[in-house]
């Protein structure tokens, strides 16, 4: 009898635990939940990270934000997973999390082998390394022979192979797991120089201790175009999001912003914008999505533009002229057309 | 001269040799027997001289307590940032989630002290029916726990597993571990002494394959082959997913607790429930498993010891369990800096958990040691 | 007749449960798209691995499969230095603990119930971030040991180098020869104690010799072997032997951790040899090193052995949790770097369970064959 009991307090345990089964499409599990279920690091500051109050922060969990105002209309419906690089793929494909954004590189491998489908980017990147500053070196080529803190797992630490093999050059890569563990490692004299994508350094160098004993090298030795993933095989899910992204772009074309967008939707000669807002056409039934999906994450994240500039900027990555401004401006953040 | 007889008579007794009493008598023999004695006492005191003070007073003389950030510490370093311990100690216990929400810090409160109020009477050797304070913690309060802290229910706001950490984290992960590991290890340690050859070579392999594998693999083997093992659509929690490897893990390691306290039976008993008629079933639930099961608590206690210290490798598969929650703490932008204070807060709390549990295991031991000899 | 049906029965659930998890799990690779094969084994691996004393890493030459090897055999390398400095010290410590000694069995106590009681990830974590990272000099201010050099990289040793393999080998085979006139001195020095009741310094003797000849043949052959000293490069020591941080904290705390299991088993081994034992050897005459010698280790190693054979195990599957301060174990380079970089978890957690399955089915080898050897002395 005791075992019994034993056994039954275990399985109610085991179950009350359970998420549920469904068989349903990614959209209409998330209209049913009220909720969307949003992978992100959850470490990484300007990306993903705790704020003050506790609350998920950055440009990875503004996509989320985004998301789930565009699809159930209030953008504090998220629930975000802190998921580590190794788990982040299986918790997607898993059906863990219903998008995953967490600064994750778009290649053919993971693209073609993981089942898993890219949409589009949040943040063009690319792979630098920072040195101290009173040891002078001037280039990636004067780092022959040193070692260097790199997270493992990552694509940064094949780029880094890729260079320096292309190079000629010598090094010693010091791992760690996490991105913090890099850092303390560079602070406490592990290895000479530390590599990752330039956003992330920008954010180790922010945290250190001294922030001015920091210097970045000239080079970018990768193209890391960081976007939010879906599964594979729900086209409908994964067009919503490559959506939801074209709209935060195309309203900062626009100039639609979180505070003239109710004016805007009012009353604008542009039909384009009309579009976007819920106007003229029914872009958003198109979707499977109520008719004022992006003015909804418009109005409550902000546009393109605006999520960086609150998330991104404060780490002293500026963007004027960068590869992350609008194309109109140098950048390469293009979008198609919303119509 | 009255008469010859001599008279034996009782002397008072001589007091022992001074050399052989009082603190000098104690010093000499135990610290200054020999020279190799006297050598090792002198290092000894030399180490503790080279090493105390200085701690005694970076730990307390010169410590910071006050303040709510890292400016106080800062402006003094000689001593210990206990203000970094006591700011962010919300967090260090319960986690994220009951640490940015305070007003649902009485839900972990309370389940700790019903976990506490039920555990420490059945440490206590006269506490009355203890059986069923035991069946109540092993029962009634895992439901208990999770409809308060788990929510959802009653009008109590849901707290998703994934966002619990901290302490919370660290027991609740502990506790499912043994509970969920008890009945099968139960079983197992039956099957492995079973005459039938298959379930005794299935237990034996199960037993064996886990034991044989660091947990962390098999923390790894949770988080990223369980969904694979499983239909499209039963999706477990992270956590959830974490409790099921470490069960499978403490299951084995219970099993073989079992079996010694199994071993330890005289064969007599079940011939004498033999003789009487009684079935396997029977003569296990009611004869032999109550004996083997109290003669094994001690080594189930030890085991209950090892998982407890091991729910710390969560941390690697990202779980924020109280050894990541303090790690992250002193990485975070506000204490940069402070890691000796985090992972020192961390190990005194498990070192206060798991040398409690050793010394009464300890004690049980020694005391069914005596029962036994009676 | 009812054992079979429940055997059966219970067969047929295992064999079925099984088999449902097989083909759930080929069907949801399928379904969602993941590719499960060996063929990346002899693919070129795309990053490098540190720290590979055994097999040369060579950028674009070694492939997966080589970089399980470095794992395993970084493993090993981590387990055997681990084992033997947990034995030394452990042992140490649990003789202190049995010493006459109040201070010194108290201090042996402290450290047992401080260092095993507190988790083996915190005490690494604690030695390699908060305090070597920490404290530990940059390479341009190492510490100096004589030619041991401790920085925040790690730990530089000289490095012995074979000069002429030819009469290194020739010396290798002397040494061997010496050990072979040992063992036959010894059997002489015992045959004479049994016949003559006389006993020589054997162990003493023998040890000399051996130190003697091979020195004395090291020297005759021209010295084959020299040494490197670590010297100072552009941005750390080049030449000689490196211990890189991580895995000079991992061997550091596995030591401290499993050295306190193993002073607990040898304190319990000493408490094992009852008393009469030793009043009977003191009656019989013996000194006391003769006693401790003759008498106390023999019957308390019976006790000890096994339990710290166990003990090894355990340091073996701990040194796992290298990941957390990057030591390039098999864990660490394949369970998490390769299955991150090729995403086949299934293979790489199979291959890395069943490494330490052997590690596991070796130990209950060794301690059967231990546990029977006892038994046969003990007839």
């Amino acid at each position: 009898m005791k075992k019994i009991s034993l056994l039954l307090s275990g399985i109610t345990l085991m179950g009350l635990a359970f998420t549920g089964v469904s068989t349903a499409t990614t959209l209409e599990d998330v209209q049913a939940r009220g909720e969307l279920r949003c992978g992100v690091d959850g470490g990484v500051a300007g990306f993903s990270a705790p704020n003050n109050a506790g609350r998920m922060v950055g440009i990875d969990a503004s996509i989320c934000d985004a998301i789930a105002a565009a699809v159930l209309g209030d953008s504090n419906a998220v629930v975000y997973v802190s998921l580590t690089a190794a788990e982040r793929f299986t918790a997607l494909t898993a059906g863990e999390i219903d998008v995953l954004s967490r600064n994750t590189t778009h290649t053919l491998s993971r693209d073609a082998t993981l089942g898993t489908n890219f949409t589009y980017y949040n943040f063009i990147d690319g792979q630098g390394f920072m040195v101290a500053k009173a040891d002078g070196l001037a280039s990636v080529k004067d780092l022959d022979g040193a070692s260097i803190c790199v997270q493992t797992g990552t694509t940064t630490e094949v780029n880094m192979a890729d260079y320096f093999r292309n190079n000629n050059l010598d090094y010693t890569p010091v791992g760690y797991s996490t991105s913090v563990g890099t850092r303390e490692g560079l602070e406490g004299g592990a290895c000479d120089a530390i590599t990752s994508d330039a956003s992330q350094l920008a954010a180790i160098r922010s945290e250190t201790a001294n922030p001015s004993d920091w210097t970045m090298l000239p080079e970018i030795i990768s193209k890391e175009p960081l976007g939010p993933v879906v599964r594979q095989g729900d086209d409908q899910w994964m067009d919503i999001v490559t959506w939801t992204l074209h709209a935060l772009i195309n309203a900062e074309e626009l100039g639609i912003t979180s505070s003239n967008v109710d004016a805007m939707r009012a009353d604008s000669p542009n039909p384009s914008v009309a579009r976007i807002l819920g106007g003229e056409s029914e872009t958003g039934a198109m979707l499977g999505l109520s008719n004022d999906w992006a003015y909804n994450a418009i109005k409550q994240v902000g546009n393109y533009g605006e999520i960086y500039e609150a998330h991104v900027e404060p780490l002293g990555i500026a963007r004027a002229g960068s590869v992350n401004d609008l194309w109109t401006r140098g950048g390469i953040i293009y979008s198609p057309p919303i119509r | 001269m009255a008469s010859n007889t001599i008279k034996f008579e009782k002397l008072p007794d001589r007091l022992p040799p001074s050399n052989t009493v009082g603190w000098m008598a104690w010093v000499k023999t135990n610290l200054f027997g020999s020279i190799s004695n006297t050598l090792i006492t002198l290092l000894v005191f030399y180490l503790i001289f080279l090493y105390i003070p200085p701690f005694i007073e970076w730990a307390f003389i010169n410590a910071n307590f006050s303040g709510s950030d890292r400016s106080v510490c800062d402006e003094n370093k000689a001593g210990a940032c206990w203000t970094f311990v006591k700011v962010r100690f919300d967090q260090l216990l319960f986690g994220l989630y009951f640490a940015t929400n305070p007003d649902q810090m009485w839900r972990p409160i309370i389940a700790f002290i019903g976990f506490f109020g039920l555990l420490i009477p059945l440490m206590i050797d006269k506490t009355p029916h203890k059986k069923w304070l035991l069946i109540t913690l092993l029962t009634i309060f895992p439901v208990f726990f999770l409809l308060i802290v788990r929510g959802g229910v009653f009008g109590i706001p849901d707290s998703d597993p994934s966002q619990w950490g901290g302490l919370l984290l660290t027991f609740t992960l502990a506790f499912v571990g043994i509970i969920l590991a008890l009945p099968l290890g139960i079983l197992l340690a039956l099957g492995r002494r079973s005459k039938m050859p298959v379930v005794k070579s299935f237990s034996i392999i199960y037993i064996e394959f886990w034991r044989g594998t660091p947990l962390i693999t098999i923390l790894f083997m949770a988080s990223v082959m369980l969904p694979l093992f499983f239909p499209s659509g039963v999706e477990f929690d992270k956590v959830v997913r974490a409790m099921i490897g470490i069960t499978l893990f403490q299951s084995a390691y219970t099993a073989e607790a079992v079996r010694g306290g199994l071993q330890a039976i005289d064969k007599g008993q079940s011939e004498a429930s033999m003789a009487l008629g009684m079935g396997y079933w029977q003569q296990t639930i009611f004869i032999i498993l109550p004996q083997a099961l109290k003669i094994s608590i001690p080594s189930i206690v030890n085991t209950f010891i090892a998982l407890f210290k091991d729910t710390s490798l969560v941390s690697i598969i990202g779980l924020l369990d109280l050894l990541k929650i303090a790690q992250n703490s002193s990485r975070s932008l506000d204490w940069n800096g402070y890691d000796i204070e985090a992972y020192m807060f961390a190990g005194i709390v498990f070192w206060i958990f798991c040398f409690g549990m050793s010394m009464y295991s300890q004690r049980l031991e020694k005391k069914l040691d005596t029962d036994r000899r009676e | 007749m009812r054992s079979a049906i429940i055997q059966g029965v219970l067969l047929f659930i295992v064999c079925y449960a099984l088999l449902s998890i097989y083909q759930t799990t080929i069907f949801n690779l399928e379904e969602r798209g993941i590719k499960t094969s060996t063929s990346f084994f002899d693919s070129v691996a795309p990053f490098k691995v540190g720290f590979s004393p055994f097999l040369d890493y060579e950028l674009g030459k070694t492939t997966y499969i080589e970089i399980f090897y470095i794992g395993v055999l970084n493993t090993i390398l981590v387990a055997v230095l681990g084992i033997v400095a947990a034995t030394i010290l452990g042992f140490a410590i649990g003789i202190m603990r049995s010493s006459s000694n109040w201070l010194a069995s108290k201090f042996s106590l402290v450290y047992v119930e401080i260092f095993r009681n507190m988790p083996l990830l915190l005490q690494i974590m604690f030695w390699n971030f908060a305090i070597f990272l920490a404290f530990l000099p940059p390479p341009k201010q190492s510490l100096e040991f004589g030619v041991f050099y401790l920085n925040g990289r790690g730990l530089q040793t000289p490095l012995p180098i074979i000069e002429n393999s030819n009469n290194f080998n020739i010396w290798l085979v002397t040494i061997f020869f010496s050990f072979i006139g040992v063992y036959f001195f010894r059997r002489w020095a015992k045959k004479r104690f049994f016949e003559t009741g006389k006993t020589l310094p054997v162990f003493s003797l023998s040890l000399v010799f051996i130190i003697l000849f091979t020195t004395l043949m090291f020297y005759a052959l021209g010295g084959p072997l020299t040494i490197e000293l670590p010297v100072l490069g552009k941005f750390n020591f080049k030449g000689g032997a490196q211990l890189p941080l991580p895995l000079f904290s991992l061997w550091f705390s596995l030591t401290i951790y499993t050295s306190a299991f193993i002073a607990e088993n040898v304190r319990a081994g000493i408490a094992s040899v009852s008393k009469g034992q030793i009043e009977a050897a003191r009656s019989i005459g013996l000194s006391r090193s003769q006693m401790v010698r003759m008498v106390i280790i023999p019957q308390a190693l019976r006790v000890i052995i096994p339990p710290t054979i166990s003990q090894y195990l355990n340091l073996t599957k701990n040194s796992s949790l290298a990941m957390a301060v990057g030591y390039e174990e098999v864990v660490a380079v394949w369970a998490n770097i390769s299955l991150n970089q090729t995403g086949q978890a299934l293979i790489i957690i199979a291959m890395t369970i069943i490494f330490f399955e052997c590690c596991s089915l070796f130990t209950s080898f060794v301690l059967n064959i231990y546990n029977r050897r006892i038994q046969l002395s003990e007839r």
